[in-house]
This record gives C-alpha cells, sequence and structure tokens, in this order.
C-alpha cells in the first residue's frame, strides 16, 4: 500500500503528517521526495545510512564531428544549447537530459556523458525503514532521484510506504504520487490554505486518485479550508490541533508519535481511517 | 556597427523592455545605414533557457553591442563567445540609449545575475 501525503506550498505540515504516520504504522517505509528540502530525516535520524549518487546523461559535443547544422540548437525545448562562433555551447544547467539532442545529430557528434545531480540515502529508524532523496543544488530536474527513490521500493509491495511529497502541484508531484494508491491532502485553516488546497485537489482529481484531507493547525473558530471541503464533499480524515506541545515537538525535531500518547492517538486513528479508505477503494474496484 | 537592444514596442520610441531574455522585440540599429529592424523574440514565451536562444538570435544577426538593464549569466556567457560588448542602459528610451551610446556616455554591463532559472536559485 503506497500513501502519497501532498500539500499545496511548503509548511503546512506535510512532512508532520508522513514522518508521524509512518512511525504509527511501527514497520513502513518513508520516503521523502521533497528532494529540494528533504527535512523529514532530521525527525528519523536514521541509523546504517546507504548512500548511492544518482546521475544523468547530458550531452557532450565532439566538435571536429560537428558540422553547424544546429539541428540539435533548434530542437531542444529548454534552449540549452547555443552556437557561437563555429561552436555548440552547452548549458549543462539547464539541460533537462531528454536525450533528443543525441538521438538526431545526423554527424554523430554528440554522445552521453554522466552528471551527477544528487543522491539517495536509505537508513533505519526504529522499524521504520528511511528513504531521502537530496538534489544537488541547481539542478532542474529533481525527477530522475524521485524516480530512483519509488523503484527502489517497487519490491517491498508488503510494507506499508509513505510518499513525502514536494510541495507544489508541478510535474515532479505528478511523478510523486503516479504509483499512490491513496492521497493525503494536508491544509491549513486559512484562505490561502485553501487556495494551495485547492491546487493539490485539481491534481489529485486528475489523475484520478482517491483522497482525502488532513486538517492541519485546527484552532477554535472558522476554518475556511474545512468549509471547502464540506462543499466539495471531500473527506476529511483527521484534524490536527495546533497546541504548543506538537509545536514543541516539532521545533525539537522530535516525532510526535513517539514521545507523546495523545498524538499517537490522533494517528492511530489517521492511519486507521486511510487504512479503510484504501480497502475500501480496493474492494470497489473489482 | 550594429546595437541590439530589448524593446516593449516596435519603435524607435519604444521603452527598453525590463528583461532580456522575456523581451517581446529587439530592437536592431546599424549605425553606417541608420537603419533600424524589429526582431521578434521567439524566445520570449518558452518556459526555460529565453535568455540563451534570445543571446543566439542576437549573436545570429551579427550584432556587435548590446543595451540592455540587465542580463542572466547564461545569455551572458554566449553573448561573451560571439564577443558581443554589453551596456548598461542608463534612460527609458530605446532612441536616446542608443545617441547615449554613440556619445560614449553608457557604461559597460557589469553585474551579471544568476537568474530565476532552475529551483535552487535561492
Ligand atoms: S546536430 Fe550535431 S552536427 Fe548539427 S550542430 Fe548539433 S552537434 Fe553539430
Ligand atoms: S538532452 Fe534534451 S534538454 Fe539536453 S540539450 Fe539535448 S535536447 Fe536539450
Amino acid at each position: 500500500m503506497k500513501i502519497a501525503v501532498l500539500s499545496g506550498k511548503g509548511g503546512t505540515g506535510k512532512t508532520l503528517v508522513s514522518v508521524n504516520l509512518a512511525a504509527a504504522a511501527k514497520i513502513s517505509t518513508y520516503i521523502d521526495c521533497d528532494v529540494e528540502e528533504p527535512n523529514g530525516h532530521l525527525f528519523f535520524k536514521p541509523k546504517d545510512i546507504i548512500e548511492e549518487e544518482i546521475s544523468v546523461n547530458i550531452p557532450k559535443v565532439d566538435g571536429n564531428l560537428c558540422s553547424g547544422c544546429r539541428r540539435c540548437v533548434e530542437f531542444c525545448k529548454f534552449n540549452a544549447l547555443a552556437y557561437i562562433k563555429d561552436k555548440l555551447i552547452v548549458f549543462e544547467d539547464i539541460c533537462h537530459f531528454c536525450g533528443g539532442c543525441i538521438l538526431l545529430c545526423p554527424e554523430k557528434a554528440l554522445t552521453e556523458k554522466e552528471k551527477v545531480v544528487g543522491r539517495v540515502q536509505k537508513g533505519t529508524s526504529e522499524q521504520v525503514t528511511v528513504y531521502t532523496g537530496i538534489l544537488n543544488p541547481g539542478e532542474p530536474s529533481g525527477i530522475p532521484i524521485i524516480k530512483k527513490l519509488l523503484d527502489e521500493n517497487e519490491h517491498e509491495r508488503d510494507k506499508t510506504v509513505f510518499i513525502d511529497c514536494p510541495p507544489g502541484s508541478a510535474c515532479i508531484v505528478m511523478e510523486s504520487i503516479k504509483d499512490a494508491d491513496y492521497c493525503i491532502l494536508v491544509a491549513e485553516p486559512t484562505l490561502f490554505g485553501v487556495h494551495n488546497l485547492n491546487m493539490v485537489y485539481e491534481l489529485v482529481k486528475l489523475f484520478n486518485k482517491p483522497f482525502g484531507v488532513v486538517l492541519n493547525k485546527c484552532l477554535d473558530g472558522e476554518n475556511p479550508s474545512e468549509k471547502f471541503c464540506l462543499e466539495k464533499n471531500i473527506q476529511i480524515l483527521s484534524r490536527i490541533p495546533f497546541d504548543n506541545e506538537l509545536g514543541t515537538l516539532n521545533s525539537n525535531a522530535e516525532i510526535a508519535v513517539r514521545k507523546s500518547k495523545r498524538y499517537r492517538m490522533i494517528f492511530y486513528f489517521l492511519l486507521e481511517a486511510v487504512k479503510k479508505e484504501v480497502h475500501h477503494e480496493a474492494t470497489s474496484d473489482s | 556597427m550594429k546595437i541590439a537592444i530589448p524593446v516593449d514596442e516596435k519603435s524607435l520610441a519604444s521603452n527598453v523592455c525590463v528583461s532580456f531574455g522575456r523581451a517581446p522585440y529587439f530592437l536592431i540599429y546599424d549605425t553606417e545605414t541608420k537603419e533600424s529592424i524589429f526582431l521578434d523574440n521567439g524566445a520570449a514565451a518558452s518556459t526555460g533557457g529565453a535568455g540563451i536562444r534570445a543571446a543566439q538570435m542576437i549573436a545570429d544577426n551579427k550584432v556587435n553591442i548590446l543595451l540592455t538593464p540587465r542580463l542572466g549569466e547564461n545569455a551572458a556567457d554566449v553573448l561573451k563567445s560571439a564577443e558581443i560588448e554589453i551596456y548598461k542602459t542608463a534612460t527609458a528610451s530605446a532612441k536616446d540609449n542608443i545617441d547615449a551610446f554613440i556619445a560614449g556616455k553608457l557604461l559597460l554591463l557589469n553585474e551579471i545575475h544568476s537568474g530565476f532559472h532552475g529551483h535552487g536559485g535561492k
């Protein structure tokens, strides 16, 4: 069972929810796909870390073979190539390694060159296997790292996998939720929170994924995100209160489920609610 | 000598465009013939690398001098490889900047910003 946790922007509690769910599930896998700013590991403090570099193939030009036809320059939709004074220039930071130019060069002047874009770490924290994807600063795309993180877990089908997605709704998020069985959307109780929630709501609907919402930072009084859910008939899975205890645990990078009985219950119930939903989906599908 | 300027409209009196890569047009002024032409910037709408593509077009038009308020790193690399000199615009109108450049009143653009491309540019 794969559960993806999303939010429209960072800082809404996406990591809080995914880390605590993974901890509440006890034997589980947590994957941090927020490769630009992975911080799940700060909470889990995983041990026995194994690290692997992730590289992509970018083009390298052989000036002796290049005829200057510029087909590659015209082709590259990322504008990563320029041809100036009889020389092809490759902008490595702009290249999205689609490989197209290498395929189409009529003179076979372009070949593949490996470039490291980031790394993947695997470690354990109690019985949770913790994967962290780390994208090198300035790299245009974290997708190769996400692919690696998710492929790596194909064989661990029996465990419950929690995917901490990157914020937003760009293609990197789509990649992260592609194989998810269920999506949890985390929302803040503000008008801006509704706007962010709507972004990810549109995305999961587009992908036709079953989903539910966790309302985070709940205070007494009006909750625009809650109103949004009720209007759209969206399942509310849990309401996480906003209090000092959680704030303190969070800022000390402690996992609430492992420290506080109250939070253990909250996330345990959330986990059960999600399991029920996934089960319900599975049976109504067949 | 050919001078290029990113502009908002197809007119000598047009304002200089604040962005190089995303400028809708480029004014190319030939100091010998005193003629000006306007190029449509096909890169303006591209998702990334607009500066590189625009710089390629400037270089392909055999420009010697670029007058611009600002410029990204990658575009600057292309222009430097093409041996195009880059000066900073001083006033709003394209025409005034050409006059100022010919009178030797413009300074070389030396601050090149690293751009907003990529997501790591914090
Ligand atoms: S397609 Fe090949 S031969 Fe043509 S400009 Fe590009 S590298 Fe050179
Ligand atoms: S691999 Fe793709 S993105 Fe990279 S330079 Fe070639 S065509 Fe452009």
